[in-house]
């Protein structure tokens, strides 16, 4: 019991680090119908900002996080700006070029700059180890991730559901038309959204380089995680890929321990079976847009 | 997905200067002539070694330790060995074999290279295999650590290890050092099987027990739930492969699951360990326990100047891949001084089967029946020497050969 009760820990805790590093291309995908093969960058930028500032400059890691979102989040707004939106008109097949040739990009700079070897964040005492509770065993650091992704997608939701801001996103994705005629700024709006799903992905690198590892290929070693949470969850929105994500980290936690043999298959039969079913997605729309 | 689109990569960059290619261009015409026959010996003045490393992907630290020991090794003896001119041309094949074979396929037939060097992975040696055999030019094979590489090609010899030294040395350890139950977890492919097989044999016939056995995916995000499995199945210790990189994760969610509170040992081949992350692997790896050929604190003179050489060099300190690469140089040079500089590939082999030496990894030489390396493998623990980790050397199996060849 104890044994079902801990896998079922260390699953939740995955997929939530699975959710905040792919519901930024959920929103991308999903609302601003954009094919972002590069949001794992996104995700490594703010792992490494992370690192540098505990590690090298002595930064306490709670001070962190924060850096490592705003950073991510400053990187997507440039890149939006000068790079990005002449791509939102264009055929999904040269988003998807001109991603993956950025994603290439950023591995050989991040290569360069930091070199190829895994590297880890120190982390405090405080965040090592594991407490029983009740005999089942709780990781301190994957308690964290629960925490702190549990609130934000909580956040996420309150702002998208009752916000103007929410509002007015919800309007640009329907008819961007209609919602600019009503005064929406609506590349405001979508540069907000993207730089937001940016920095997203920047703290879930800086979460998941305790758990992933991280190092100049994460973006791609990834990338098909992401895109599993999304076509799974359906991008229409937050609450697909959040569940798709919690069900995928559960998933492959209990097949790796149950059946080790078959570990790696099971969350691509869970793919496989769940788009046989139900091809938008679990929750998606049956006509996307 | 995607890498697999990328064009094969061709650029070289060459480690002499460009100035001399075009009497190199020459000479190895004149070399290609002399390999036939046709032409006298000695009558080339350069020698090219053609390298071929990961230097880009996941395997990348391999490569980039290998061409360090080289450049090391060429700057303290010089780049001339028996009147000669050693020129190094290095490729980078990603660790693919594809690449590797168009590699060697263009440093044969373009560079005329006179031997063909490196190998990060196994299958990257052994797609390269039937080219020297073809080539009849010596491959020295610098990291890939499978047992049946040397026998592919009668070209073929090792300087770095086969994984049936360490761990069979360590199943032997294992079984005499009160351990009786282990549990296993091996990364799924060949060196990883090979690691598995060759402990199982030494630790269950010395009275051991395997309690549990799982193999994980090479390409594996989180190593929660193979732990947790390692942690019910309550044994005395796991014994552990996964690739070098992998090894710091692997022990800090060990520690986190507190596996080590739980008083279950880690023991392995020592590439979980390597000198290249253990300093960055945090306190948990503190008492490992690996059977290994190399440590960067070997007590050795000559191992301490090459440490200090290698740090000063390139700012971090050297780990098994880089002395793998220093020893391949090494007995490069040793084989053309034997030969006069000749370079016939079928006299270089000759030369390099029972060249002994002593390498900053201790005594070693070449077994002249299989050309694969005959090394000291070291029991270290790990433990923290001046504030930084290290894989300390506390019982040595002395020249130990390769056990995992198919014709014994």
């Amino acid at each position: 019991m104890t044994a079902i009760l801990t896998n079922l820990f260390d699953g939740v805790a995955y997929g939530m680090l699975l959710f905040v590093l792919a519901c930024g291309l959920a929103v991308t995908l999903g609302l601003m119908n954009f094919v972002n093969l590069a949001h794992g960058a996104f995700a490594m930028a703010g792992g490494y900002v992370c690192m540098v500032l505990v590690n090298r400059m002595g930064w306490p890691f709670f001070a962190a996080l924060p850096l490592a979102f705003v950073f991510a989040a400053a990187i997507g707004i440039v890149l939006e700006r000068t790079l990005y939106r002449h791509l939102y008109a264009r055929s999904h097949l040269d988003q998807v070029l001109f991603t993956i040739g950025l994603t290439f990009m950023s591995v050989a700079a991040v290569d360069y700059i930091q070199g190829s070897s895994r590297v880890f964040i120190n982390l405090p005492a405080a965040l090592q180890g594991q407490f029983d509770l009740f005999g089942v065993g709780i990781g301190r650091y994957r308690l964290m991730i629960i925490v702190i992704c549990g609130l934000l997608t909580i956040a996420l939701q309150m702002v998208l559901a009752k916000t103007r801001f929410g509002s007015r996103l919800r309007a640009a994705v329907d008819d961007p038309r209609a919602a600019s005629g009503l005064g929406i700024n609506v590349p405001q709006v979508f540069a907000f959204t993207f730089a937001f799903g940016c920095g997203l992905a920047g703290l879930g690198g800086a979460l998941s380089a305790e758990i992933l590892g991280l190092d100049p290929y994460f973006p791609l070693k990834f990338m098909i995680y992401f895109l599993i949470v999304v076509t799974v969850g359906g991008s229409s929105s937050i609450t697909g890929p959040f569940l798709a994500s919690l069900l995928l980290g559960i998933g492959d936690v209990a097949g790796k321990y149950y059946v080790p043999k078959m570990g790696p298959f099971v969350i691509y039969t869970m793919m496989i079976v769940i788009l046989i079913w139900r091809p938008n997605g679990l929750f998606g729309r049956t006509a996307a847009r | 997905m995607f890498e697999r689109k990328q064009l094969p990569h061709t650029a070289a960059s060459k480690v002499t200067s460009k100035a001399a290619s075009k009497a190199a261009w020459a000479a190895a015409i004149v070399a290609m002539a002399g390999l036939a026959g046709l032409a006298p010996a000695r009558a080339a003045d350069s020698v090219k070694v053609g390298l071929i490393l990961p230097m880009t992907g996941g395997q990348a630290s391999t490569g980039k330790q290998i061409e360090n020991a080289i450049k090391l090794y060429m700057q303290q003896k010089g780049d001339t060995v028996a009147g000669k001119k050693v020129e190094i041309i290095v490729k980078d094949d990603a660790a693919i074999p594809d690449k590797t074979k168009t590699a060697a396929q263009e440093l044969i037939v373009n560079d005329k290279v006179n031997f063909i060097a490196g190998f990060g992975v196994t299958p990257a040696a052994l797609a390269a295999a039937p080219l020297a055999t073809q080539a009849k030019i010596p491959e020295v094979v610098m990291a890939a650590g499978t047992s049946i590489i040397t026998e592919r090609s009668p070209y073929i010899v090792r300087t770095s290890f086969t994984l049936a030294q360490s761990s069979t040395i360590i199943g032997d350890w294992a079984a005499k050092n009160g351990i009786k139950k282990v549990a296993t977890l091996t990364s799924d492919y060949a060196p990883g099987n090979d690691a598995l097989n060759f402990f199982k044999q030494h630790f269950t016939a010395g009275g051991g027990e395997v309690v549990e056995e799982v193999k994980v995916p090479l390409q594996n995000p989180d190593f929660a739930p193979f732990l947790q499995r390692m942690k019910d199945a309550k044994p005395d210790a796991i014994f552990v492969f996964v690739p070098a990189g992998q090894g710091g994760n692997f022990m800090k969610q060990y520690a986190e699951r507190g596996l080590d509170k739980a008083g279950i040992k880690v023991i392995g081949p020592g590439d979980v360990t390597d000198d290249d992350l253990l300093n960055n692997m945090g306190d948990a790896v503190l008492g490992t326990v690996t059977a290994h050929l190399y440590s960067a604190a070997h007590p050795s003179q000559m191992n301490k100047d090459f440490v200090a050489a290698y740090k000063k060099a390139f700012g971090n300190r050297p780990g098994f891949m880089a002395v793998g690469g220093y020893d391949g140089i090494h007995l490069i040079y040793e084989a053309l001084k034997k030969t006069g500089g000749d370079t016939n590939g079928d006299k270089l082999i000759e030369a390099m089967k029972g060249q002994k030496w002593e390498s900053p990894r201790g005594p070693i030489s070449i077994d002249p029946e299989t050309r694969d390396i005959v090394q000291n493998i070291y029991i270290r623990k790990v433990e923290k020497v001046d504030g930084e980790l290290y894989n300390v050397e506390f019982a040595t199996f002395e020249a130990v050969k390769d056990l995992g060849k198919t014709k014994k």
